[in-house]
């Protein structure tokens, strides 16, 4: 009885000394989120944490942007556009399915992008859909839709999360057991704790070489770093401490990718209230702004400084931080001609996040040198969406903006900057029009241009993406073109 | 004693009236507009309208005020503006990881206090007092959230012993989640077992002054049994009242050890709906918590009675 125990013991070891590099072989990741999402359902909400967990893992779209933020195909296997731009057939991949098994239809995509738009919509981008004039199946396999008028850029907003595909028979639950397309299925959410996603077998494309991943969410930068070099969290796409990277840098467990994001730190500044109504103040407050000092005291020396309201890594950039070099005399010249030699006294509201309350103090210093004596208000982002955003109650405040291609903004009458120009709105119009990519690139290039000359906004930094994962990690993203963690090329090398 | 259950009664639900009042007052007067925290600056005005108007936010303030009284009355709590989900199963989520927390933390802080302030107080101004003394004062000195982290520091970053933050889940296993719980309780012990012993001792040094005490010693009782069969048992009177204000703080005031340890819990929940103005959880948790509280004074008068038997003769007759 006893040998048999022992040999019962020996097999037992042998499995468990098998089964250990078996298990190890396939391993998933944990990925460490600062903010949790509030919901699941990307085509009902703003938050980026929602993307960030969803886009291209869970729910796919017509076409996706990848990693350079370029336009690719996703569920639209190819398309077509007539010559006038007003007429785009989609066509789609064959065997794809819903999480839940149901296959995809045209009718699917044509509900989907008529839910976005719907009167009753609450679809947080719906003026991405605005332009639609028509959406229509063609079979099972092709989807026709027809545009009220050209719009250059129609490609890369449906590549936006507000624009994924989903099933009508689930599309209402999607916010706490969201039913996609995508590489990674749903399979819970532990909330305040994290959303677990396991591989979808059932995907069109070839699968995920991860089995399974975890969004852990963790809000304190200190937790974060504790989290990280206990390893309770292999990657932090934007890592919250960036106080700590030396110490990530020097360990040979890590590696720390700083990358760029989508997000243009601006000194918004109301253009209809006076003095800022004057250019010359807004152009003295230019050269007044040191970017450096910004980016070293608020960000600890990571992000890249900007002259318009623009991506320094897309393309089309053109560097303008030369236009008002740093130079308090000629600032002092200007506000003086400008009617007030001895400066004068402003508000500059401040949200909750380090770039504005730490930005805010460097900036209130810089401006102080040419006797702009600023009032420091810290407000909660619910505060600033109202007085600010809404009210246009405010004389500065900073603020980044994150969303992708977003020089649009300066063209919308009613946007809290209060700035006029029909000379942008036209360029604005001709953007839309332009189909040709050249041609869209010298339009952005002149919006730019036209931005800087009019010293809209004070042009601070782009956003820095400051990425920390473990050494083995291949596939991550460097950039972050869009909010998204995309996880479709993610695997452990050795 | 069904005229002390009467009374207890009566005063909960004056309480609860007082506290749902302020509350939602409160909450009217805060700016700020949930549909647009949820929807973002790019919303479009009617999405917006269609929002609020999903979450009835279109409707008069004391409609509003009577509709959710109603609801509570019949155990609904409404939904989460934020999270979409029914508040009830996202405060039970909350509660079953801070209940547990601030159970083991008081426990904690008790069997480390009252042993220690009753050595104090029977060693008084001895060497074992003194000691005892110095580590209360740092205990209480010490900031508790920085403590936390160092204990981060060493036991999970340095020995790799435990798990740095989060909560495993009580599916994942008993042993498991009490790993992910035990730091936590650790870091909330401590300060309170600090103020505890202060208290167990100056309540057992009085104590220890009184007649009966003499009377017991002068019928031969050694000093252990008079401390502990006699002294101990009266003076945990006022440790019991200030183990019921600490229980009060640990189920919702921990948010910043929630933080450190990135703990779900109903601290950081209440802390979170504030910020993305998800009234209907902060009025139903800020409630949640007045009865609470409510609660464990009662069940601290209860205490009293079992402890002290000339409060139970009055609880009898009151």
């Amino acid at each position: 009885m006893i040998r048999q125990m022992g040999r019962g013991l020996a097999a037992m070891v042998l499995c468990g000394l098998l089964a250990g590099p078996l298990a190890a072989a396939e391993q998933g990741i944990v990925m460490g989120m600062v903010l949790e999402p509030p919901h699941l359902d990307p085509t009902a909400g703003a938050a980026a944490a929602i993307d960030e967990v969803v886009y291209a893992n869970v729910f796919e779209g017509l076409t996706r942007i990848d990693r350079d933020g370029a336009v690719q195909p996703a569920l639209a296997e190819s398309w077509a556009v007539s010559d006038d731009g007003l007429t785009y057939r989609f066509n789609l991949h064959d065997g794809v399915t819903f999480h839940d098994g149901t296959p995809l239809t045209a009718a699917d995509v044509v509900f989907s992008l008529e839910r976005a738009r719907a009167d009753d919509s609450v679809n947080a981008q719906k003026a991405l859909f605005e332009p639609i004039e028509s959406v229509a199946a063609d079979g099972d396999d092709s989807v026709v839709v027809t545009l009220k008028r050209p719009t250059g850029g129609f490609l890369f907003n449906l590549g936006w999360g507000d624009a994924v595909i989903v099933s009508p028979q689930t599309a209402a639950d999607n916010k706490s057991t969201p039913i996609g397309t995508g590489p990674f299925k749903f399979r819970r959410w532990v909330k305040g704790d994290r959303v677990e996603l396991e591989r979808y077998d059932g995907h069109w494309a070839p699968p995920a070489k991860l089995p399974e991943a975890t969004f852990k969410f963790i809000s304190d930068p200190a937790a974060a770093a504790a989290a990280m070099l206990a390893g309770d969290v292999d990657a932090f796409a934007n890592f919250p401490a960036p106080e700590t990277l030396a110490q990530f840098e020097a360990d040979p467990r890590f590696k720390v990718v700083i990358g760029s994001t989508e997000g243009e730190t601006i000194l918004a500044t109301n253009n209809a209230r006076p003095p800022f109504d004057d250019i010359r103040v807004r152009r003295a407050m230019a050269h007044a702004l040191d970017r450096d000092a910004v980016i070293l005291g608020a960000m600890f020396g990571y992000g890249t400084p900007i002259g318009s309201h623009f991506a320094p890594h897309h393309p089309a950039y053109v560097d303008l931080t030369g236009r008002y070099p740093h130079d308090l005399d000629a600032a002092r010249a200007l506000l003086a001609e400008a009617g007030y030699p001895d400066g004068f006294e402003a508000t500059l509201k401040l949200p909750p996040p380090s770039y504005a309350r730490r930005g805010g103090e460097i900036v209130a210093a810089d401006l102080a040198k040419i006797g702009i004596r600023l009032e420091l208000i810290p407000v909660e982002w619910a505060q600033w969406l109202e007085q600010v955003f809404t009210n246009k109650d405010y004389d500065l405040t900073i603020v980044s903006h994150t969303e992708p291609m977003d020089i649009g903004i300066y063209a919308r009458d009613d946007y809290y900057f209060n700035y006029n120009n029909p000379a942008f709105k036209a360029l604005m119009a001709g953007l839309a029009a332009e189909t040709d990519e050249a041609g869209r690139y010298e339009i952005l290039g002149e919006a730019q241009r036209m931005l800087a000359e009019d010293a809209v906004n004070g042009f601070i930094f782009q956003l820095a993406k400051h990425g920390v994962w473990n050494a083995k990690l291949g596939g991550l993203w460097e950039n972050s073109p869009v909010q998204a963690n995309d996880l479709t090329e993610v695997e452990w090398t050795e | 004693m069904s005229i002390f259950l009467a009374q207890r009664l009566t005063i909960l639900v004056f309480t609860l009236l007082a506290a749902s009042l302020v509350v939602f007052v409160v909450l009217e007067v805060l700016p700020g507009d949930p549909a647009a925290m949820m929807l973002g600056v790019n919303a479009q005005e009617d999405t917006l309208a269609a929002l609020r108007s999903q979450m009835g936010l279109d409707r008069p303030a004391w409609q509003r005020y009577l509709l959710w009284i109603a609801g509570l009355l019949q155990g609904d709590m409404g939904r989460s503006f934020t999270y979409d989900v029914p508040v009830r199963e996202l405060v039970a989520e909350r509660l079953a990881i801070s209940l547990p927390l601030a159970l083991l933390a008081m426990l904690l802080s008790a069997a480390l206090a009252i042993p220690l302030g009753v050595l104090a107080a029977a060693r008084r101004n001895g060497p074992g007092d003194l000691a005892i003394a110095v580590l209360a004062q740092v205990g209480i000195a010490v900031p508790n959230f920085w403590f936390a982290i160092l204990l981060v520091l060493l036991f999970s970053v340095t020995l790799g012993w435990l798990p740095a933050g989060g909560f495993a889940g009580w599916d994942a296993g008993i042993a498991k989640a009490l790993a992910s719980l035990l730091l936590p309780v650790v870091a909330l012990a401590l300060p309170q077992a600090a103020i505890l012993t202060r208290v167990t001792r100056s309540s057992v040094l009085e104590v220890l002054g009184e007649d009966y005490l003499r009377t017991a010693r002068a019928k031969g009782l050694s000093r252990r049994a008079a401390l502990w069969g006699h002294a101990v048992g009266n003076a945990l009177i006022p440790v019991v009242t200030i183990m019921g204000l600490q229980f009060s703080f640990l189920l919702a005031g921990t948010v910043i050890i929630e933080n450190v340890f990135y703990l779900p819990g109903l601290g950081r929940l209440l802390f979170q709906a504030i910020a993305q103005r998800d009234l209907i959880v902060v009025k139903d948790v800020v409630l949640l918590l007045a009865g609470a509280v409510v609660l464990v004074n009662f069940l601290v008068d209860l205490l009293y009675g079992v402890l002290d038997p000339r409060l139970r003769r009055s609880l009898r007759h009151g």
